[in-house]
């Protein structure tokens, strides 16, 4: 079967780790990994699992598109570079997953709204954040049973889990996933706390998620909506599980999670790297099958336009 | 050489927590009378500094933390208007507070920021410490549970956090665990390794009854500003006090600059009467500095311990095993409801 070729831009923790999700996709084909380190670790194991690299950031990638037929690129480098990024290779008609919180295009938490965005004709998604993909699911699945006034989440993720480029762009990553609880998660205002935690042996990824509900939470309906989303993301995340609640109090719903990875590349720990590019894959290969299926073509994007 | 010998002639810059440390104990419902008016007697008794902020710093109100009486804005405005000498600090820990935040502190009159991180992740405060140098602030790099590392560590992410633009760096005993070689130990260490122009300091936690000996120990080795609080109201066993370490340091020949019987009466007749109790090293207390955890975890866990039947200090020590680390609130609950369910208790 014919597969859509990709390209990873950033060979980093979250670049490799979706590297090795491409590679066991039916309908993704990665064909470039894009640095801008030469000899980087990152694009030494890519070349070496028969990827095409390049040194020289988007710029070594761009002369190369048309000719390879790259149609989908993910970028997991940093908010800063992302909207040049994105704009050069939008321009040749690719489409461009977001890994970065730079969220220009439509955010995506698949479970919630990646079939909203199927006919939507954007060139551009965004996948939030790790601690936003973990926790936004809970948030949508309070706020799918009664109006929430007011969502927080505080993910808790393994120090040995978090790159240089989160840890630089901290105030990007707090805003974007605070912004996108109530945006997406539907709560009429949102906030979120990052912890990083050095503990060795590394600790898994765990995930508050506290909503508000505007009348009396109704514990029956929201528990049930609570199993059904957790069984939704198990789905392309195994190792999401529900530790602890939904407990009531007041107004006030809790729930406690813990998100184990899969240990493609990191550990198992690193539980914020597996659900931000699995739900990466999972958004593209949605994209992939619309293109494959005839029901989607690229459109390269005019400057200005 | 006697510790009177190291200290005495030095000078010594207090900074009062009681409107931010003291939060946590207030469960962040300080009125905002009240803080006018002990942060005005202390701003008259000559504390140089006073920092006022929600106990988890900007934008740390919360369902996880507490939610604060008033606005940070509200809280800083108010300090601002009344304080005639003293320098308004705010606490901001990034993952928590964000960069807006902290333009809306220093617009509202706040002069110096603490930034704070885990003892061993400086490289998250890099755009923090860089907004608090653009807007002009006394910036502070504020290292927290800094038991939970070496000295040698401690001294390579202090130096990050100088390479940032940090005029001061902090070591900070969060859990009240550190015992006086400890100190010595990690402020010697940034005394020598940071510039020479780079200020240290010290914070303290009282639950092991350590805060002014700690303190001692800090400015022996090098420290130019100690944290306390007037009548050692803040987490846990509350700050180092305030007054007492005042009165050791004339004593002692430190310079504070602070008019001690002023600053006595500040702690006695405005913050005491506003306190539900004086700070006490209960068991709980004990065991946050014994099992070395953060400080502010006591109130929840003692709340957990009404809820459940548990008891506190077990949480506390679930939580210690568990390397559970500032800001991790929601694993008090959390732990507690899963040890209820080990023991069949709900």
């Amino acid at each position: 079967m014919d597969k859509i070729k990709c390209a990873i831009i950033g060979p980093g923790n979250i670049g490799t780790d979706l590297l090795y999700k491409l590679l066991r996709s039916e309908v993704l084909e990665p064909v470039w990994m894009v640095g801008i380190e030469p000899g980087s670790e990152g694009l030494d194991r890519a070349k070496e699992l028969g990827l095409k690299t390049t040194a020289e950031g988007v710029d070594g990638l761009v002369p190369h598109v048309i000719e390879d037929g790259v149609q989908i690129a993910f970028d997991a480098t940093s908010a800063y570079v992302h909207a040049d990024n994105s704009r050069k290779l939008n321009e040749l008609g690719v489409l461009m997953i977001d890994l970065t919180p730079a969220a220009i295009g439509p955010l995506c938490v698949p479970p919630i709204n990646l079939k909203d965005l199927a006919g939507r004709k954007t060139m551009n998604v965004n996948m939030v954040t790790c601690a936003g993909q973990a926790t936004i699911p809970m948030v949508a699945a309070v706020s799918g049973v009664q109006e929430v006034d007011y969502a927080e989440i505080i993910a808790t993720v393994a120090s040995k889990s978090i790159g240089m480029g989160t840890r630089k762009n901290i105030d990007e990553f707090t805003r974007t996933t605070s912004a996108a609880v109530a945006e997406v998660g539907g709560a009429a205002k949102g906030k979120a706390i990052v912890i990083v935690n050095p503990a060795e042996p590394p600790l898994m990824m765990r995930d508050t998620v506290y909503c508000e509900t505007v009348d009396e939470p109704d514990q029956e309906a929201i528990t049930a909506s609570v199993h059904e989303m957790i069984a939704a993301v198990q789905q392309y995340v195994p190792g999401y599980q529900l530790k602890n609640g939904p407990t009531f109090e007041g107004r006030k719903v809790s729930i406690f999670l813990e998100v184990e990875g899969l240990g493609d590349f990191l550990p198992k720990y690193a539980g914020n790297l597996d659900i931000m590019t699995a739900a990466a894959v999972r958004t593209a290969e949605m994209f992939a099958q619309d293109i494959l299926d005839g029901q989607l073509e690229l459109e390269p994007v005019k400057e200005n336009a | 050489m006697t510790l009177d010998d190291q200290v005495r002639g030095r000078k010594l810059k207090l900074h009062d927590m009681c409107l931010r440390d003291g939060m946590h104990s207030m469960r962040h419902q300080i009125t905002l009378d009240q803080m006018v008016d002990i942060a005005s007697g202390l701003d008259d008794a000559g504390v140089p500094l006073i920092q006022v902020t929600h106990g988890d710093g900007l934008g740390g109100s919360s369902l996880n933390y507490g939610r604060g009486l008033h606005t940070d804005r509200e809280y800083i405005s108010a300090v601002a208007e009344v304080v005639k000498n003293a320098t308004i600090s705010v606490l901001h820990v990034p993952g928590i507070g964000t960069l807006d935040e902290l333009r809306v502190a220093a617009d509202c009159g706040a002069r110096c920021v603490h930034v704070a991180s885990h003892c061993t992740e400086a490289n998250v405060t890099e755009q923090h410490i860089g907004l608090g140098r653009e807007l002009g602030l006394d910036t502070v790099g504020f290292l927290m549970m800094a038991h939970m590392t070496s000295t040698d560590h401690l001294v390579e992410q202090a130096l990050l956090m100088e390479g940032y633009g940090a005029t001061t760096i902090y070591c900070v005993d969060s859990a009240g665990y550190m015992l006086p070689d400890d100190v010595t130990a990690r402020i010697g260490g940034l005394r020598t390794a940071l510039e020479d122009a780079t200020e240290i300091g010290f914070h303290a936690h009282h639950n092991l009854g350590m805060g002014v000996a700690n303190s001692l120990a800090a400015v022996a080795a090098g420290a130019d500003r100690i944290d306390g609080s007037a009548a050692g109201l803040g987490a846990g066993a509350g700050n180092t006090p305030l007054e007492l370490m005042a009165a050791v340091s004339e004593r002692m020949g430190i310079e504070t600059g602070v008019d001690l019987f002023k600053l006595m009466d500040v702690a006695e007749d405005r913050v005491l009467p506003i306190m539900p109790q004086p700070p006490r090293a209960d068991r709980d207390s004990i065991t946050l500095g014994f099992a070395g955890v953060y400080s502010t975890f006591l109130y929840q866990a003692k709340e957990a311990e009404r809820k459940y039947g548990l008891s506190a200090r077990d949480i506390l020590i679930e939580l210690a095993r568990k390397k559970m680390i500032g800001g991790q609130e929601d694993m008090i609950e959390d732990t507690a409801l899963s040890m209820a369910k080990e023991r069949d208790l709900v």
